[in-house]
């Protein structure tokens, strides 16, 4: 394999396996930019993995290729509904946020294999008949170099990640809302004094990252393991956090992280096949995401500092 | 209502509150609840076997639970009790098979090491806190991943590319013969005496000596702790490694108890993160750890009876724990109810 066709076939996998990273991991970030820690998006892309196979399985007959997008959307509403438990219980009644997110975890995985069991009546669901589908871009495909990396094998998710990735900035660095949002998350007193609602700021944050994790959740099943059962999700929701973290908490910071980890889990999955990647053993991929988040938060790849408030429940009048 | 009555109040309206919802969630979901929790009952406690086995199913969870709650009396999250379990899991294994020595030696060295392994992983990230500042919760979660990952590795090397090490020898095995008739060949294992022993440990620790006061002080308050003389940072890395030794011990018992080898895992074992319940539900005391490695591993065994004796999943159980465990999480909304009950019962 020549160097050039390793880079085409690293660098479209890895936007591939980082496609649900990002979705979910700028979930995390709308969540802890407003002071809630959430543990629980391990357990919120498994409810988003379930729903988003669950719909494709019964209705692809109905929607036809247009399945993937109802059963995200799907997912999406189930998945921000789901983080009301840990809206609830951490912003409303105060409960320690790890807890309740730890809770969630759990909540997610018992409901969603239970639920499997009552309506297939077995642990795993068949495999999908419509996946999530690369395509090539016309024109843009023919491009020399960028075409074969880019825009070759290109999922309409990956786009859509980008594109959220991006609105994610917009909305939470240039809008009132944004500016609130991370107020509420450095200093919810001095936003309290400025007319800002805390607890209502948390809820929208919340579950907005519900949803997001709902969706990576969705778009994981429905792209890399096309069917669903209690190790569907193992891990990604865990690195999601990561990859915020290493993203230091800024949308496109956990872009360019998640696209890290995926090339990271691009080359311990086929890394067997690459020169020079042949030789590492597995394992040293497969710990470095979370090697390396431990080296970024002690502050030897430039200081990760998470919003000073996070982790604490907002009590009016409290100093 | 004094707070102690409250405070015992809380985890027992929450495990009923659990137990009432689970129960909704069978009917909603077509099944019959009465059969259910019946069924339930007789997987815990049917039969000597039964009985048998939910004891052994306990002894882990006091193990996790007491890790996380001793860290929590430090006032630290130790989330990472699945990570130091695995990795105590894997040492345990290795020392059982890979030495030849006396069972009065060899089954001490097999625990020690086990311990000497959670500790380390969990002094890991007590360093990183006390040195760098990481948050513990993070660095933990990180450090379970890593763990899972390093122990299946060193697992396909040492078993030559097999998937679980050799059987341990009979000289570092917790199994007892004697406790297996006992219990009409269970897989009960004196790894209990080794647990009850640890929640002693802790009681120790924390009551009776100097250096548990100041673990607590830090605990409670660590700008007072810090005025008062005591050393934040040396007490936090030890907290840490204390209750990574505990979780560490856990993994032993699976070992050289239940499946007296390692094996690679495609995912976390739970045993960890059901320890946090456990540590909660007992309020992060050597007794209530007790009290709630005894709730939830009942649970988590009983279950498996459930599919076959009521058709219901065994998944409903995991649900009631979740529940259970946001309840006590929001205790202080409980506390509020509670007290809003006394005030109208004064009024009258």
């Amino acid at each position: 394999m020549s160097f050039l066709e390793m880079l085409y076939f690293i660098i479209p996998s890895a936007i591939f396996f980082a496609t649900p990273l990002i979705f979910t991991a700028i979930g995390g970030v709308f969540s802890e930019r407003s002071g809630v820690v959430n543990i629980g998006l391990e357990g919120l892309m498994v409810v988003g993995a379930f729903v988003g196979i669950y719909v494709n399985l019964e209705f692809a007959s109905t929607f036809g290729a247009a399945t993937i997008w109802v059963a995200m959307l799907a997912a999406v509403i189930a998945g921000g509904i789901f983080s009301l438990f840990h809206a609830v219980a951490s912003i409303s009644f105060r409960a320690d946020q790890t807890v309740s997110g730890v809770a969630i975890n759990l909540l997610g995985l018992a409901v969603t294999v239970f639920l499997v069991k009552m309506i297939y009546g077995k642990g795993q669901t068949d495999m999908i008949t419509q996946p999530i589908t690369r395509f090539a871009i016309p024109y843009l495909k023919d491009i020399p170099f960028f075409g074969p990396l880019l825009f070759r094998d290109v999922y309409s998710t990956s786009i859509l990640a980008f594109a959220v990735a991006i609105g994610a900035w917009f909305i939470i660095y240039k809008t009132p809302f944004g500016l609130r949002l991370r107020a509420v998350g450095e200093h919810p007193m001095a936003a309290d004094t400025m007319g800002v609602n805390v607890n209502r700021m948390r809820y929208i944050a919340v579950v907005i990252s519900g949803a997001l994790g709902g969706l990576g959740g969705a778009v994981y099943a429905q792209s890399i393991t096309s069917d669903f059962s209690h190790a569907t999700i193992a891990g990604q929701g865990f690195m999601a956090i990561a990859a915020m973290i290493f993203g230091k908490w800024h949308p496109i910071g956990a872009l360019g992280a998640a696209l890290f980890f995926g090339v990271a889990q691009t080359l311990s999955v086929a890394g067997s096949t690459i020169p020079y990647v042949q030789d590492i053993p597995a394992v040293y991929l497969q710990i470095l995401p979370y090697v390396l988040t431990i080296l970024a938060l002690a502050g030897f790849i430039g200081k990760a500092n998470a919003p000073k408030a996070s982790g604490q429940p907002y009590i009016k009048g409290k100093r | 209502m004094s707070n102690r009555v409250i405070n015992i109040l809380v985890p027992i309206i929450s495990i009923i509150i659990g137990l009432i919802v689970g129960a909704i969630v069978m009917i909603v979901s077509g099944y019959d609840p009465v059969q259910g929790y019946s069924a339930l009952w007789t997987g815990i406690f049917g039969d000597s076997y039964s009985i048998g086995n939910t004891i052994r199913q306990i002894t882990p969870y006091l193990l996790a639970g007491l890790a996380v709650a001793f860290a929590f009396r430090t006032g630290l999250f130790n989330i990472g009790v699945e990570g130091q379990l695995i990795l105590g899991w894997l040492a345990a294994a290795w020392v059982g098979y890979a030495f030849d020595l006396p069972k009065i030696i060899h089954l001490p060295l097999a625990l020690l090491a086990a311990a000497a392994a959670g500790a380390f992983w969990a002094f890991i990230a007590g360093f990183l806190k006390a040195k760098f500042k990481v948050h513990e919760v993070i660095a933990t979660i990180m450090l379970n991943y890593t763990a899972l990952y390093i122990a299946n590795a060193v697992i396909k090397k040492l078993s030559d590319g097999g998937f679980k090490t050799e059987r341990v020898h009979e000289s570092a095995s917790l199994r007892s013969p004697f406790l297996r008739e006992l219990t009409d060949n269970s897989s009960l294992h004196y790894g209990i005496i080794v647990a009850l022993l640890m929640v002693m440990v802790m009681w120790f620790i924390l009551e009776k000596t100097t250096r548990g006061y100041e673990l607590k002080a830090v605990g409670f308050n660590k700008h007072a702790a810090d005025y008062a003389g005591m050393s934040v940072n040396k007490n936090i890395i030890l907290a840490m490694t204390i209750s990574g030794m505990f979780a560490g011990l856990g993994g032993a018992m699976e070992a050289l108890g239940t499946f007296q080898n390692a094996s690679i895992k495609p995912g976390f074992t739970g045993i960890g993160f059901d320890g946090i319940a456990v540590a909660l539900l007992g309020a992060n005391t050597p007794l209530g750890v007790v009290f709630g490695a005894s709730l939830f591993g009942s649970l988590k065994y009983g279950a498996l009876n459930m599919p076959n004796a009521a058709g219901i999943p065994e998944e409903i159980v995991s649900i009631i724990i979740a529940l259970i465990i946001f309840c006590v999480a929001s205790g202080y909304i409980i506390r509020v109810a509670l007290q809003k009950l006394r005030k109208k019962k004064e009024g009258q």
